[in-house]
């Protein structure tokens, strides 16, 4: 085990210099996700016109990983349609929990988070944002296209 | 196995400073290396180590004696109930329990304050009562007591403590009335590591009717705790926490409260008769251990417990404390290092919780366990003090009797470690 698994240059940055961090005031999509048993919260804001996420912004706090992977998710997603999200979201579950190979045509930075696996307890910080992202769009979705906020619980 | 319950120890030998490079040797897992490391284990608040006297004994009772107890006719049951009563009669003696019935075996501290809501609660606790705590409680001292209030219609009400931890006994005189029940405090909170003044507690809840429990799960195994000097009601702690096995644990009552109480959990072995509609309940302790309960945990406890009285409680306590303070004064004197709870002079043991700027616990953690450091880092099941501290989580170390100051110095380096790694220092 090297901490340089871990934490990674690449997580190391996006915990130092968070990319799209911020609120936005006229978002479609407000979720807020949390794990209890760390504390670690992630609140993203998402703009979304003509089924494509056109602007997201996060906020939060919490360990670096949890807090890189929000940076990270956000640059992954912005600019993409609600299909070609679903599929980045898979692609990190996978590479997360299932054990799949990195595609970093889908995952850009994020598959630097790869080396979370060799930490099972840090897993759960590293999916927090994308597992709030899911719900937030999951709910979006079922609520016809109409401006919701959810609350994602890990 | 020796029968003794108290004073294995000489006064001379409870009065010595202990050996603790010598008593690592009694515990076989210290031994290891934890990645390419030596293990430096600072989690003992959430569950100490086993010594081998206890392992052995686990597994002597599987080789040897294992049946079940209370029931048998034949010579191993015999063996086994001897063996568990024996267990309980050395607990009591622990604790100075007036008698061994009043040590009733349950899975831990959980399980014994859970069954205290619901066995005395329920009974005694009525609309508009009161239940006073502090909000430095673990979850297991409050959420049972939330809910017997919820079913109740009962209040909580908090007693108020200072930054530290450290209980306003004149405002807790204020507050305790007719309306008082039930007095349910920590005696050393896990998070804070400060020392509730509980044998005043216990004076002034008396004066007032109020029958007072104690959450004993970080102070039975540090100190020594005499619950006839302190004059609690009841007492709940955990096994595994000194030097016991998992799943083991105890809660003490006085007898005429637990004479006055209904089991917690109905079955067999609590009955004394039963009948197609109804039952009465068998004598204590029993009626309060309903099934098969854990044997060799309960004799793994006898052991450990006197193994520690084989160190003494005196000098055990005095090495909680002494580690304690000193690692609150190293780390205290580090740039972006904050220390919560009683200052190094303070009433506090060895449980020490500290945070450091721009660095969340768990990455904290990562990079001491990286060192072979084993602490604790989150919300320690106390989230209502977490929010008192005005924090989201801290990072624990915690002592027992065989850590070292090497230790504390090791944990200090590789803080230092970890503020580097983050260029936060």
């Amino acid at each position: 085990m090297a901490l340089d698994d871990l934490y990674r240059e690449v997580i190391m940055d996006h915990y130092k210099r968070p990319r799209n961090r911020g609120m936005l005031k006229c978002a479609e999509v407000v979720v807020e996700g949390a794990n209890p048993l760390c504390g670690d919260d992630v609140t993203l804001w998402l703009e979304i016109d003509d089924e494509t996420v056109t602007k997201v912004r996060f906020a939060g706090h919490g360990c670096s990983i949890s807090q890189a992977s929000a940076s990270i998710m956000t640059e992954a997603i912005e600019g993409r349609s609600l299909e070609e999200i679903d599929e980045i979201v898979q692609a990190l579950r996978g590479m997360m929990l299932e054990g799949e190979q990195p595609n970093e045509e889908l995952l850009g930075d994020g598959i630097a988070l790869e080396g979370v696996r060799q930490f099972p307890v840090r897993i759960k910080c590293a999916v927090l944002g994308w597992n709030t992202l899911s719900l937030g769009l999951r709910q979006f979705a079922e609520s016809g296209g109409k401006p919701v906020e959810a609350h994602h619980r890990e | 196995m020796s029968t003794s319950i108290r004073g294995a120890a000489t006064p001379a030998a409870r009065t010595a400073p202990l050996d603790a490079a010598a008593l690592r040797r009694d515990f076989p897992i210290l031994a290891q290396e934890v990645r390419g490391k030596p293990l430096v284990y600072l989690d003992n608040a959430a569950t100490s180590q086993k010594p081998r006297v206890v392992i052995d004994a686990l597994r002597e009772y599987y080789e040897t004696t294992n049946a079940n107890i209370h029931r048998g006719i034949h010579d191993l049951s015999e063996k086994s109930t001897a063996a568990y009563e024996d267990a309980r009669v050395r607990v009591a003696g622990f604790i100075n329990a007036a008698r061994p019935h009043e040590v009733i075996f349950t899975r831990g501290t959980t399980d014994g304050i859970n069954m205290l809501a619901r066995a005395w609660g329920d009974a005694n606790v009525t609309s508009g009562n009161e239940i006073l705590l502090t909000e430095v409680e673990h979850h297991s001292n409050l959420v049972p007591w939330q809910e017997l209030a919820k079913r109740r219609d009962a209040r909580l009400r908090f007693i108020p403590t200072d930054p530290a931890g450290v209980i306003d006994l004149d405002a807790f005189a204020g507050m305790l009335g007719p309306q008082t029940k039930l007095v349910a405090v920590h005696h050393v909170s896990n998070v804070l590591g400060v020392i509730a003044p509980v044998a005043a507690m216990a004076r002034l809840a008396h004066e007032h009717g109020a029958v007072i429990a104690i959450d004993g799960a970080q102070s039975a195994p540090h100190m020594p705790v005499d619950v006839q000097a302190l004059d609690v009601d009841f007492l709940t702690f955990s096994g595994h926490k000194m030097a016991g096995p998992t799943g083991i644990g105890v809660l003490y009552g006085k007898e005429h409260l637990l004479e006055a109480m209904e089991p917690a959990h109905f079955g067999g072995s609590m009955i004394r008769a039963v009948e197609l509609e109804s039952s009465t309940w068998a004598d204590l302790p029993y009626k309060f251990e309903g099934g098969t309960p854990n044997i060799a945990g309960a004799i793994g406890l006898g052991v450990a417990v006197d193994y520690l009285d084989g160190i003494g409680m005196d000098a055990i306590d005095a090495h909680a404390r002494q580690l304690g303070a000193y690692a609150v004064n190293v780390l205290s004197d580090m740039p972006g290092v904050t220390v919560h709870g009683p200052d190094a002079d303070g009433e506090r043991g060895g449980v020490v919780s500290f945070t450091v700027e721009d660095l969340h616990p768990h990455d904290v953690g990562t990079v001491l366990d990286g060192e072979g450091v084993a602490i604790r880092a989150g919300h320690h099941c106390a989230q209502p003090l977490m929010r008192k501290l005005g924090v989201h989580a801290t990072a624990r170390a915690s002592v027992y009797l065989y850590n070292t100051t090497d230790e504390i110095d090791c944990l200090v380096e590789s803080v230092v470690k970890a503020q580097r790694f983050f260029g936060t220092v």
